[in-house]
């Protein structure tokens, strides 16, 4: 079998596809990088200058809005111990990472999905490159990533955005064909402009599966922030790693715990948001 | 009704979906059936040559059962659904051949259509689902309100305007979905199977309705069904469907004693025809005497006719009384004018009265049921006429357009008497 067909030099191909990138495209991706980082830093600067007790109680706020009131008292209880723990600054970095991340998740996918729900061609073209984006595993693109974005935070959130983006496109199509055929039909019969129909009817009626798909991706996103700490991304997730390397099980241990009580925090408070607006159910 | 002006016409619309439309159509020309033209391209044949005139403001109904293309044709009227080939017009315009631009104003100003599962968008209130037509129109706010709330009272639906749809029954619902088309105030109305849906009892209520409506409107609705009561319930004309082609026009009379093949004739078979069929329909001509004249003439008329009884009217016919043979044969004694004799408790019907609505008093009554529109004789009813009516014979049947413009022959026609 071998004989008859010589191996492909696919590893070759990228090698020198990754070159070529980083050569000619050096301006854009040192932009990007700088971008980037002076994004995530200013958060958690910006995040920094709020005292923890009061970013405590604001949190706990909007959880008991959006969520209920168990929600807001584990909110609370939550911070209180991670910032017990000592874990606060840590967790600000880690914050303003994923939030990074899945902003541009959102601003990227929510396009890309509402577009691609709108033309088979996009879809049939979008579809096997999401599958990609997900199965890939992701110490594949963070290597490139340092070639291209240094060491540090930005190739961090690079891996994140390509990992977390996934649901939020592929949630996004959903969304918009799960609307009824006889409602857009009725939209279609009183003469709505393809917008009309797109702002007045799709999208807020997707909005609930859109915003799980975001939600999917903020999962994701804090799932990669050990991967992201690898290539030099501070907060938790470096904790973990630096505590995983050393062996120290319960320093691991804790610094796991604060990613699980963010992960829980964020997860049911963006859960609620788009169900929330569909009143009088 | 009175003056025809054709308000939508079909002329020769065929919808052929899947992948060889032109091959279908050619195989469709030469006459092929249905099933073979599915064999030998895999394309289905929607609607095949349907034409038809609407006139303004009548309700024509296009029925059939499902599978029929009934839906399809009703979607090509406003290009829901393009047609293979055929024309479709309106008010002079030929709608199938214009433009993205101009076909989203006449769905906008020209024609509304109302949907059997409602389709309300779940997300928005029943007033800003009623404004969703104006709103697209970009029709300021305070404006948009006043128009929705009024099409929100005309179908029952003040104090709802916050509520969402979910909270609503199926014939609420469907109210939303009629004043959401009443409220861009189009000359056409289009309603697809839009009782269909509904209880048996609601649906009722709302053809009751929607008749009512239309009294007042004078819309042009095109109301698709494939229940047959309801056909003849609501519709002024009836187009008839099987396998997307129109088998039938006419109105519902028309349909159910003159059916033009078996197809329609084994469809209109179970109909009750006392549902359908008027006081109207059956009546026959009434013998009447004019009441100035003396007692004498009644007698003589009633002898001649070999009646005990007649009717008594004035010069403009209308119904005074009954003249009955013994107490004209007193009052010719004791010389009495008829005004004197007249029995005034009379059994009349309206002639729009449906036979089921009547059978109480012509079983009871001892002589023919009068039969009145505004108190003016029209006819009267004989029991053997009406029976023969149910039984399905035509011969006792009337032509009602005819009846109506024809004046009661009264007895000056009669020679002299």
């Amino acid at each position: 079998m071998e004989s008859l067909m010589p191996k492909l030099p696919i590893a070759d191909w990228v090698d020198r596809f990754v070159d070529w990138l980083t050569i000619t495209f050096e301006a854009a991706f040192d932009g990007i990088t700088v971008g980037l980082e002076s994004v995530v830093e200013g958060l958690v600067t910006g995040l920094g200058f709020i005292p923890s007790y009061l970013f405590m109680i604001l949190l706990g706020l909007l959880a008991w809005k959006l969520s209920s009131k168990g929600i807001a008292l584990f909110t609370i209880i939550g911070l209180l111990l991670i910032n017990n723990l000592g874990y606060w600054e840590p967790m600000l970095e880690t914050l303003a990472l994923v939030l990074t991340a899945v902003f541009l998740s959102v601003i990227i996918g929510v396009p890309i999905g509402i577009w691609a729900s709108q033309s088979k061609r996009v879809k049939q073209i979008v579809t096997p490159i999401l599958d990609i984006m997900q199965t890939m595993p992701a110490f594949v693109y963070l290597i490139p990533a340092i070639f291209f974005f240094n060491i540090g935070v930005v190739p961090g959130v690079v891996a994140s955005v390509i990992f977390s983006m996934p649901p939020t496109i592929r949630l996004t199509i959903l969304g918009i064909q799960q609307v009824p055929a006889d409602i857009i039909e009725a939209t279609e019969a009183f003469g709505s402009t393809t917008s009309q129909r797109l702002l007045k009817v799709q999208l807020p009626l997707a909005m609930p599966t859109i915003m799980a798909g975001i939600n999917q991706s903020i999962m994701l996103g804090l799932s990669m922030v050990v991967i992201a700490s690898m290539v030099g991304a501070p907060g938790l997730g470096a904790d973990v790693y630096r505590a995983v390397t050393q062996i120290q099980i319960g320093k691991g241990f804790e610094a796991g715990l604060a990613i699980v009580v963010i992960a829980i925090i964020l997860d049911r408070i963006t859960q609620n948001i788009g169900i929330k607006k569909q009143g009088g159910n | 009704m009175n003056d025809k002006h054709v308000k939508l016409s079909v002329k020769s619309v065929t919808k052929i979906f899947g992948k060889q439309p032109k091959k279908a159509l050619q195989l469709l020309k030469e006459g092929s059936p249905k099933g073979e033209i599915l064999k030998k391209t895999g394309s289905t044949v929607g609607v095949n040559q349907a034409s038809f005139d609407v006139y303004a403001g009548e309700i024509f109904v296009i029925m059939g059962l499902s599978g029929s293309g009934k839906s399809t044709l009703v979607r090509t009227l406003n290009r829901l659904i393009d047609p293979t080939v055929g024309e479709v017009w309106i008010d002079g315009k030929e709608i199938t051949k214009m433009k993205k631009d101009e076909l989203k104003n006449v769905r906008r100003k020209n024609i509304s259509m109302v949907f059997q599962k409602f389709a309300l968008l779940p997300h928005r209130t029943v007033l800003e689902n009623t404004e969703y037509g104006l709103e697209v129109q970009g029709i300021g706010k305070e404006e948009r309100k006043l128009k929705a709330m009024k099409a929100l009272k005309l179908v029952g639906l003040e104090g709802y305007e916050n509520q969402f749809p979910k909270q609503l029954s199926g014939g609420m619902q469907q109210r939303v979905g009629l004043a959401r088309a009443l409220a861009n105030d189009t000359d056409i109305l289009l309603m697809d199977e839009a009782f269909s849906a509904l209880d048996p009892l609601i649906r009722k209520d709302m053809q009751d309705e929607l008749l009512e409506l239309q009294s007042s409107m004078e819309k042009t609705i095109i109301f698709i069904t494939h229940d047959l009561d309801e056909a003849l319930r609501i519709g002024d004309r009836i187009a008839l469907m099987k396998d997307g082609e129109i088998v039938q026009i006419g109105s519902p009379e028309e349909i159910l004693m003159n059916p033009s093949n078996q197809y329609v004739e084994r469809f209109v078979e179970d109909v009750d025809l006392s549902k359908v069929l008027t006081a109207g329909h059956v009546m026959k001509r009434a013998e009447t005497v004019q009441i100035d004249k003396g007692p004498r003439v009644a007698l003589q008329m009633m002898k001649d006719l070999g009646i005990s009884s007649i009717y008594a009217v004035d010069k403009k016919k209308t119904l005074i009384g009954t003249i009955h043979a013994a107490d004209a044969k007193t009052a010719v004694e004791k010389g009495q004018s008829l005004h004197e004799i007249v029995d005034r408790d009379v059994k009349k019907v309206a002639s729009g009265t449906l036979l089921t609505n009547l059978f109480d008093k012509v079983s009871t009554a001892t002589i023919p049921v009068a039969v009145v529109d505004n108190n003016r004789l029209q006819g009267i009813l004989v029991k053997g006429a009406v029976i023969g009516a149910l039984a399905g014979n035509n011969e006792v049947i009337n032509d009602l357009e005819r009846v109506n413009n024809q004046v009661p022959i009264s007895q000056s026609d009669k020679g002299g008497v």
